[in-house]
Formats: structure tokens, sequence, C-alpha cells
């Protein structure tokens, strides 16, 4: 487990290091990086071996806070797992060729093992906090994956898209994971699982479960925020069928799963999860019959299936969990291959469009094979696994006790379609005809690497159908019995007798081949009709929010941000001044009196030169005069600091009077005539009366912290401990550079973001300056 | 300086900075290493120093001065960010918590004690000297 868990953050390094390995050994480094999720995949198959009950590991985190990083690799997170690192090797073998000449293949290598890497951990997490991080990360890889292609404007939206609704649902969960600590007092899910009628009985419990619900809902697509997964279409094929259909997407599912134990007793768990997941795969399915291009099909029916699952979850009966589960594992392995093969077509003839493809298995034997099996995967049909999958589908919505005939109406009408795409995906574009031909498509033949990835699942898939009582088997039970948090068995098997399961396939089978058969009449009636609803649709909404949201960020910047100096100045300075004088309002009831001290008479001079200079400056004629009388003002409060033993400050403020003299002689020759006398009475008044304010402000803020003795004790701590605890003499530094040092540290960081600001600023001033000139 | 050219150059500027500035540097140095137990520190002289390199700039040229530097400010102030985070980051190799003060227990000949904020200091020093050469030589460069 140690290594399981040390191999996640190595991932993280692999993939810095991949975009240098990528440079050297061009598409080549595919095969070296290969071996990074084959490792995860033996380490995973022995610790399933070794070991029956689930292995953690901790390590300390933050401490002082109580987090601890802790991994645990259960049935659930092993199936996952195996996923996310068996399919993750063969999409990194299948994206080396087919990015083969692409310049940017090192951004694939590193983001695709960031995302495994990110993704293992979403798994192995028994932290909740760190199964948010690694969640995000997920998000995040997804956004550059989505946005690979970058020059295209639709792939920076769609990335934009997906990051926004997923990131936005990832923070609604944090607050709802944030919420379940609370209660609990730990982020342990364990402890969560433990303390499950604390859970329960507590009030916050439906706003944590609501929160969280949203976080899975869009990071797995649901309705109605199923439409950003469509539009990640963007992404090369490689990352369609990896994270936007294998795996990501799925995690949305693992997260309901992870937490049915804790949550699932909730009332409104079994109100809400189903029905969601029913919308969600019923419009999925019917979303799916409008589309031509073969990854929008895959997309769609992916939305239909992730319906399925959240669905059954949503059941929450131990026939509809092992169900879920299984089919958890048969759809990452039925649509990876059949995404795999949509890029291998694509690839080959330039086009994704069903109407165009045809008779494509001469060309392409290999490829066609491996559709093939993934299609009668798909649609259900023995012995493939997606046929036992299927049947305990129907066998969950046949037994369960609340309008068992509505569900499976609606999962057989889903299933209809499924059946339907199956076949215009995996069998049309190799065996029929095309329906319009195009005289450019000229198809060549398939590479090995193309055809291998999807050959090797397809292949799977069909191995664990004929051979159901293996690994299939075991696994599902796994994952079942961490689920339900109980040990359960699983029996998978092809030939069950004459159930009413049986029968419901066959009608299923019956009706999907019907309507793949009629596939150019109803794709264009569906294409119209949803293209007539599309502006009710969430995708529109989206749109309509960001433009809401611009157009108020528009708003408040033309309010807010007028360009001039002057304005900002006065906006500081009266909120400063309202805020003092509300502070001061509601604390004290009248001022109080510092006590008098007779200043010396040297204090005397100072302060005269520093009120004749102030009154100077407003009647000064020209910059240079401006800027000397500022300067006399400047150096003779650095002076006054150091009579009242600042010498710190005094020695700062004397640097700084510098620079702005020098600086001022730098900018001199360029800044543009002095205009003070041309502005009109009302501007002046209002300045004279703001400048007039901020100075009363700061003279009473001056004399309240003068006549309010601190009481606090943090002086005194200073002084003592600066020698024997910081080994300096000087109270001042120490504090700026150990006792807080933190803060200095964000303050020059802050320091160097205003210089690049500067650097910035005047960069775009001498291009304006330079287009002027034309 | 475009007016420079209209002007009559001063001879006594270009020649005092020779000797002046050389000594300010020194003594931008000495304020940063007595800072810890004395009136000074990485900030003061660090502006201190950065006066140095203008009043350079501004008796010879701007250009003058970039010939000078042996780097470019923008790499002095990432630098001295970098060695701040670095000396905050020393302590977490020994099981310490982020920025916890370390000392070298024997003290150094004129530099004295050395310990990790003595090398923070030396990061805010070189910070303040890149952030303000580089924001000045923008302002100067504009013409």
């Amino acid at each position: 487990m140690t290594t399981l868990s040390f191999s996640i953050f190595a991932g993280f390094l692999i993939a810095l290091i991949a975009p240098f390995l990528t440079r050297l050994l061009k598409h080549r480094a595919a095969f070296v990086l290969a071996l990074y999720p084959l490792t995860v995949v033996i380490q995973l198959i022995l610790l399933q071996r070794e070991t029956s009950n689930a292995p953690t590991i901790t390590f300390p985190w933050v401490t002082s806070m109580g987090l601890w990083m802790s991994f645990t690799l259960d049935g659930l997170a092993f199936l996952m797992a195996m996923l996310i690192a068996g399919i993750g090797m063969l999409v990194i073998l299948y994206g080396g060729e087919y990015l083969r000449d692409d310049p940017h293949l090192e951004r694939f290598f590193l983001w695709v093992i960031i995302f495994m890497a990110s993704m293992l951990g979403v798994v192995i997490s028994g932290n909740a906090l760190m199964l948010f991080v690694f969640w995000e990360l997920t998000s995040i890889s997804s956004f550059f994956l989505i946005g690979y292609k970058f020059e295209y404007e639709s792939s920076r939206a769609a990335a934009w898209q997906a990051l926004l609704v997923t990131g936005g649902g990832g923070l609604a969960m944090l607050a709802g994971l944030v919420l379940l600590g609370q209660i609990t007092g730990s982020f342990e899910i364990n402890r969560w699982i433990q303390d499950v009628t604390l859970i329960q009985e507590s009030k916050l419990a439906s706003a944590a479960f609501i929160l969280i619900l949203l976080g899975a809902m869009t990071k797995s697509a649901q309705f109605p925020f199923h439409f950003w997964l469509p539009n990640a279409m963007e992404a090369p094929t490689p990352v369609s069928a990896y994270l936007h259909s294998a795996t990501m997407v799925k995690a949305g599912v693992y997260l309901l799963a992870r937490l049915l134990p804790v949550l699932g007793g909730l009332a409104l768990w079994n109100q809400v999860v189903p029905w969601i997941g029913l919308l969600t795969l019923v419009c999925g399915a019917l979303l799916a019959l409008g589309q031509t291009d073969m990854k929008k099909l895959l997309a769609y029916t992916t939305v239909s299936s992730l319906g399925g699952m959240v669905f059954l979850l949503g059941l929450g009966t131990p026939l509809a969990v092992k169900s879920a589960m299984l089919f958890l594992l048969t759809h990452a392995l039925y649509k990876g291959t059949l995404f795999l093969v949509a890029g291998g077509v694509d690839h080959s003839a330039g086009t994704r469009d069903i109407r165009n493809l045809g008779k494509l298995a001469k060309l392409m034997p290999f490829t066609a094979l491996a559709a093939g099996l993934a299609a009668l995967s798909m649609a259900g049909i023995p012995p493939l696994i997606g046929f036992i999958s299927k049947e305990y589908v129907y066998e969950s919505t046949l037994y369960y006790p609340n309008l068992p005939y509505l569900l499976t109406g609606l999962a057989v009408l889903a299933n209809v379609a499924n059946v339907a795409v199956a076949g215009w995906v995996g069998l049309r574009p190799f065996w029929q005809k095309p329906q319009e031909k195009k005289e450019d498509i000229h198809p060549h033949h398939e590479s090995i690497w193309l055809w291998i990835p999807p050959m090797v699942l397809a292949i799977f898939g069909l191995g664990m159908g004929i051979f159901s009582q293996g690994a299939a088997q075991t696994w599902v039970a796994a994952a079942t019995s961490a689920v339900l948090q109980k040990v359960t068995q699983v029996k998978l098997s092809l030939w069950h007798g004459l159930t009413p399961m049986l029968y419901l396939s066959l009608v299923t089978l019956i009706i999907g081949i019907g309507v793949y058969l009629v596939a150019h009449k109803l794709i264009p009636f569906f294409t119209t009709l949803w293209k007539k609803l599309s502006h009710i649709g969430p995708n529109i909404m989206y749109s309509r929010i960001m433009r809401a949201f611009l157009s108020i960020a528009g708003w408040q910047t033309r309010l807010l941000q007028s360009g001039y100096l002057r304005y900002y100045i006065i906006i500081i300075v009266v909120t400063s001044v309202l805020l003092s004088v509300t502070t001061f309002l509601t604390r004290y009831n009248r001022f109080p009196i510092p006590q008098w001290i007779n200043p010396r008479f040297y204090d005397v001079i100072f302060i005269v030169i520093i009120i004749i200079s102030s009154l100077l400056v407003i009647r000064a004629n020209s910059r240079l005069a401006t800027i000397t009388f500022l300067g006399a003002i400047g150096f003779s409060i650095a002076i006054l600091f150091l009579l009242y033993s600042g010498p710190d400050l005094a020695m700062v403020q004397f640097a700084i009077e510098t620079l702005t003299v020098i600086l001022f002689v730098l900018v001199i020759y360029q800044l543009p005539k002095f205009t003070k006398s041309n502005y009109p009475i009302h501007s002046n008044l209002v300045n004279i009366i703001v400048s007039v304010a901020g100075g009363l402000m700061m003279t009473g803020l001056m004399l309240l912290t003068s006549a309010i003795p601190s009481n606090s004790e943090l002086a005194e701590f200073y002084m003592q401990n600066s020698l024997s605890l910081a080994k300096g003499r000087n109270v001042v530094n120490v504090i700026l550079v150990d006792f807080r040092g933190l803060d200095t540290m964000g303050e020059i960081t802050v320091l160097m973001i205003a210089a690049i600001g500067v650097f910035a600023l005047l960069g775009l001033k001498q291009a304006s300056k330079g287009g002027g000139k034309q | 300086m475009g007016a420079n050219n209209k002007m009559q150059r001063s001879f006594i500027l270009p020649v005092a900075t020779r000797y002046l500035m050389p000594l300010m540097l020194v003594f931008s140095v000495f304020l940063l290493l007595r800072g810890h137990n004395e009136i000074g520190g990485g900030f003061v002289g660090g502006l201190v120093a950065a006066s140095a390199l203008m009043l350079y700039a501004i008796a010879l040229s701007p250009s003058a001065l970039w010939k000078l530097l042996p780097l470019d400010p923008r790499f002095i102030a990432g630098a001295g960010l970098m060695i701040s985070l670095i000396s905050g980051l020393i302590p977490l190799f020994n099981g310490l918590p982020f920025m916890t003060g370390m000392w070298i227990e024997q003290s150094l000949p004129v530099v004295g004690k050395v310990g990790t904020p003595t090398l923070f200091d030396l990061g805010v020093y070189f910070l303040v000297i890149g952030v303000v050469v580089w924001i000045l030589l923008e302002f100067a460069e504009d013409e």
C-alpha cells in the first residue's frame, strides 16, 4: 500500500519529466510512459491478492490541525483504480500514435499522466479533503486536455465550460464535505461511516447531501448539467475515451457510491438521486438519437449510462448496487473501445459523420472487429459482458418496490437507444454502404497502435462475459461489498433460465434493431426536434448566465474604474473616512483626549516646516515646486521619526523620499502640462472637502491611538524574546524577518506583483503609442 | 535622457557618482548585515542600493546602468523572492514548521550570527533592489 500511495506522487513527477522525454523520443515516449500505469496495475493486482480486507495507510499531513493523509484500497477503489490504470496505459499507447505528428504531444502526455495520478488519488483517498484536492486536479487536467487544440475558439470555450461547471460543482461539494466534517469532527470517510447515526440526526445532513450531490452531478454530467460533456468532445479522441467516458466522469458515480453508507440512509437520497439518474438516463438516450457525429453519439449515450449508474445507486438496494458496479465496469470497457474506434476511423477517413462513412471493414479489419465486439456488448448481446450487465439492470428495476413498471419501461427505452447507437457507431461505418457518398473521403489503412488498444479492451469485454465467474465476478463482488459495507456475494452468469429479464432483453433488441434500420428518417427528425428545443436547453442557459456575469462585471468596472488617478484617490479616501467614522461611532461615546506633552523647540521647527510646505503645495504653480514642497514635508516627517526614536522608520522614509525624487527626475520630461488651475470650482470644492476629511481622519486616528493605552502583551513579548528566541537586538527587524516573517513574505510577493503590473502597464502604453503614430 | 543633448552636461555629478555609488553600495551591505542587531535591515539596505544604482543611471544614462548590471533587474527581483522562499523552506527539511528560524551556532567573522532569517533578509534586499531598479528603469526607458 505504501508503494501504491507513493506511486501517485511519483505520477506527478513522471508527468513533469514527460515533456522532456517526449522531446527526446518523439511519439515513442509513449512506450516508456506506459510503464507507469503498468506498474500501478501490477501493484494493484499484488495488493488484491495478498489481503482480503482493505489495506490502509496513513501519513501525517497537517497534524496540528488533525489532518492525516490516508489511503485505502477497498473493493470499490480497486475496481476504479484498475480501470484508471489499465485504460490509461492503452490510452497513452494509443495517444502516442494518434497525435504522432502533433507539435504539442508533450502536453498530452503531461496532462494525461497528471490526470491519471490525480484520479488514482480520488479513488484511494480515505480523507475527504484529500479527495477534494485530487478531484479538482482532475477538473484542471480535464480543462487543459479539452483545450488541447487551443488554436480553436470552440476548444477553448468547451474547456472553459467544463472547468466552470465541474469546478463550480466541486466548490459546492467542498462545502458539503466541510459540513460533514463539522458534524463528525473528522474528515476521514471511515469515521463518517462509523458515525452514521450522528450524521443522520444532524439538521445539516440534508444541506451537506445536496451540496455533495451537486458536485457529483456536475462531474458525472447529470441533467441539467449534462451539456458540458458533449461539448468536451472537442478534446482529442484518446482524451474523450479516457476522461470523458471511462474514468473522470465516473468520479461523481464513485463519490455517490463511496458516500452511500454515509448518506444513503437519508430520506432525501431515495427521493432525489434515482429521479436525477432516471431523467439523465432518458434525456441522454433521446438526445443521442439526433446525432450523426460518432463522438457526439457516444457522448450522449455516455451521459445516459452515467444517469443509469446514478439511478441504480439512488435505488440503493443490494441488487441495484451490484448492477451499478457491474455496469460501471462494462460501460468503461465497451465505451472506451468505441471511442478509440471512432478516433481510428477519424484518423483514417478524416470524418466522423456516420452518414458519410461505410465499407471500412476491408481497410480496417481489426478496428472493425474491435468495434463489432464492443457494439455487441453495448447492445447487450450474449456472450458479451454487456448482456449480463443489462439483465442485472432490468432485475433491479423489476424487483424494486416502487413503480417497478415505469422504471423498467424507461430503462428499456434507454437501452433501445443504446442498441441503435451501438449499431450506428460500431457496425454501420464498417459494413454498410455510406448513405451520402462524399468524393473527398479517402480512408487509408489502420495503423497498428490505433487498433491494438481498442482490441484489448474489446477482448476484455468478451472474456469477462464468457468467463464471467472470473475476474469480473470477484471485482464486482468486492466493490459491492465495499459500497454496502458488508460482504456480499455476486454470481454472474450468461444463462439464468427463461426469466422476465431475458424477454425484456429480447424486446429491447428487436425494437433497437428497428430503430437502427430507420436511422435515415429518425436522425433528421430528432435533430430538428432538438434544434427547436435548444433555446430552452441548459446549454443556452449556461451562455446566458455567462453573458450576465460579464455584463455585471463590465458595469461595475465602468462604475468604479474611471481610469483617472484623482477619482481613485477620492474613492479610497472617502471609503476609509466613512469606515473609520462608523467604527468610531459604534465603539466610543466620546473622543478620548490624549495627554498633552510639551513639544521641544526643534520639534516645533519641523512641524512649522510641514505646515508651511503643505500650504505652499496647494498654491504651487509648477511641478518642480510641488515636488520640492512634498519633499520638504517628507523629510521633516522623517526627522520627526528620528526625534521620537523611530530610526528604522526614519531611514526608510529618507530612502523613499530620495527614490521619489529620482523617479520624478526620470519622468519630468514626459509628464503632460501642469494643469492645476484648469479645474472647475465645484471639482476643486470636492477635492478640498475630501482632503480635509482625510486629514482630519488621520489626525483623529493618531490622537486615538496615543490616548488609548494599548493593553496588548505583544510589545512586551517581542521586547523580551527578540534576543533569546530570535537572536537579534533590533526588535523591529526581528519582527519583520522572524516573528512576522510570513507577513513580510506576503508583502514582498505583492511588491513583485506590483513591479510586474508596472511593467505590463508601461509596456501597454508603449504599444499604444507606437500604434498612434501611424 | 533626451534633454541632455540640448543642455550642457554637468561634470560634477558623473564624477561624484563614480565615488559615491560604490560607497553607497558598501553602505547598503553594511545596513543589511547589521540589521538584526542595530538599525538597518534588508529593506532599507535594498532601498539605499537601489538609490545608488539609480544615481548612476541619472548621472550617466539608463543604458549605462543596464551595461553595469551583471544581471537583469527582473532576475534579481525574482531571485530575491526565491531566496526568501527557500529560507522559509529550509526548516521543513529538518522537521520544523515553515519559516522557523534556524541558526548556525558559531558566529562568523564580520557577518556575525547567521541563520535562516539572515537569508530571508538577503532575499528581501535583492528583491527590493530588483523591483525598484526595474520599475524606475521602465520609466527611464520610456522615451
